[in-house]
């Protein structure tokens, strides 16, 4: 089987600083990857060079496209990575409001990632806009309404509706369940797992939160100073964590 | 179907200067479709340890696990969680399930996994848990406000839903009354009559006498005991 997306040698640096470095990784078709670690682990640094939000110093990232095969994403021009985003790949940032546009209606939200791979008829996108309102659990009478009117758990959802629409294979979340109460949490993790497993999806979850990655996440990468000091299967890792900073994380943990 | 040939395991704590406890060493045991063996020792002899190795769960150190032909010591995660999601079911002493999932689809969620219908792996859960005795009023509930006993049968029917070639058994029967274990033994002796290799860990003396054809004594892999 050939990996969906193919990630070698990864490297990006702030100045003299290092941002991530020496990443490397196979994500294949329906695994959801996890990656922790603190805040300024180089986590986010690491999804945004993979998602094509900024451009890092060396590697590859290749991602296996529908027409062509694997194609490095990093040497793509521009309009082709951008058509990439649009069809195949989805973002999922901490912040709804970074993802949503706050001034069009909820509907207008998901109606806009589908003409912007060329749907046309208004009936057709109202009804799927509609339908995946449906799935994320926001009632079909908020369609009009904008984001500004949602909390910030809907907004969320939103937000995931919002990027699954087009149907893309791989989706990158950043943080997606931080700022969210618990029990908001539980039902987006839920809804989440459930939408992984319908439509096959692949996915790379930024988080710091160990219990969501427990749940969501196949596999998981740890990450220290831009590093990458340990990875293998969830479970694995969180129970028998090799790595020093890895056994410290897990035993900071707080009990409930 | 199970194979484990000098299989050793340590465990290093980098935060507390860097000591090294070795907790297995050159264990060796195979299981043959059909066959229950079960694993004896003392608390803390490594029961727990070498089935969570066979499950990929820990790291092993050094050794081979195969089971149905995967040495789950060397592979990639991929081929982990194929072989967990196809070949080795493991029934462990808690429930871990993701909050608000419903009883019957926690049950159902390995046959889904697999790619079986939606009724009929909802029909597989729904018959579990009536052999079970959870109450029809509490499928549609989240397990994780269940009483003890209650988890533990949730998690016996979810380990229990698609017939593994091969599962672990981590005291299946723990908390559990009399009709309820009895039920549980029974599964236990179905899955073995359609050839099943089972690894079990039992307290329960009478119930491991009852399915196990073989007992293997895990302290003598403990290092440092045998001398």
């Amino acid at each position: 089987m050939t990996p969906l997306l193919s990630v070698r040698n990864l490297a990006k640096h702030y100045g003299a600083r290092i941002g991530c470095t020496d990443v490397g990784f196979d994500l294949y078709p329906g695994e959801v990857l996890g990656i922790v670690g603190e805040s300024g682990s180089g986590k986010s640094t690491l999804l945004n060079c993979l998602a094509g939000h900024l451009e890092p110093d060396t590697g590859e990232v290749l991602f296996d496209t529908r027409s062509d095969g694997p194609r490095d994403t990093l040497k793509m021009s521009e309009p082709e990575r951008r058509m990439l985003g649009r069809t195949d790949w989805a973002f999922v940032h901490q912040n709804a409001r970074d993802g949503l546009r706050m001034g069009v209606s909820a509907g207008g939200n998901v109606g806009e990632r589908l003409m912007a791979v060329g749907a046309r008829h208004y009936g057709d996108i109202r009804a799927q806009a509609t339908d995946w309102l449906g799935r994320v659990e926001i009632a079909e009478d908020r369609i009009d309404d904008r984001p500004s009117a949602f909390s910030g758990g809907m907004q969320q959802r939103l937000q995931i509706a919002r990027n699954l629409v087009t149907g893309p294979r791989l989706v990158f979340m950043d943080e997606p369940t931080g700022g969210l109460d618990v029990s908001v949490q539980a039902r987006l993790l839920d809804l989440l797992r459930g939408l992984v497993r319908e439509m096959g999806l692949s996915a790379i979850i930024v988080t710091h939160d160990l219990a969501v990655v427990r749940l969501l996440a196949d596999r998981l990468m740890v990450m220290k100073s831009g590093h990458v000091v340990e990875q293998g299967l969830t479970d694995q890792v969180l129970d028998d964590p090799q790595h020093g900073y890895t056994q410290l994380l897990v035993s900071s943990i707080l009990q409930v | 179907m199970i194979e484990i040939e000098n299989l050793s395991k340590s465990f290093t704590l980098h935060n507390q200067g860097g000591a090294v406890i070795p907790v297995m060493q050159g264990a060796t045991l195979s299981v043959a479709p059909g066959e229950c063996v079960a694993l004896t020792g003392d608390s803390g002899a490594g029961k727990s340890t070498l089935m969570r190795m066979i499950y990929g769960n820990y790291l092993a150190a050094s050794g081979r696990i195969l089971v149905g032909g995967t040495d789950v010591a060397r592979a990639e995660p991929r081929e982990i969680l194929d072989l967990r999601r196809h070949t080795l079911g493991y029934v462990s002493q808690f429930l871990r399930v993701v909050p608000r999932v419903p009883t019957r689809d926690v049950v159902a969620e390995p046959l889904l996994a697999i790619g079986t219908p939606r009724d009929v792996a909802r029909a597989r859960a729904e018959e579990l848990l009536i052999r079970l005795n959870i109450p029809e009023t509490l499928w549609s509930l989240s397990p994780t406000t269940f009483s003890g006993g209650e988890q533990q049968r949730v998690n016996i029917a979810r380990g229990f839903a698609h017939a593994y070639p091969a599962l672990l058994l981590d005291e299946p029967t723990a908390s559990l009354d009399a009709t309820n274990r009895e039920t549980v033994l029974c599964l236990i002796e179905e899955a073995k009559a359609r050839g099943a290799a089972i690894i079990g860990i039992f307290h329960d003396a009478p119930a491991r006498d009852r399915v196990a054809d073989r007992e293997i004594d895990v302290s003598r892999f403990t290092p440092g005991r045998a001398a």
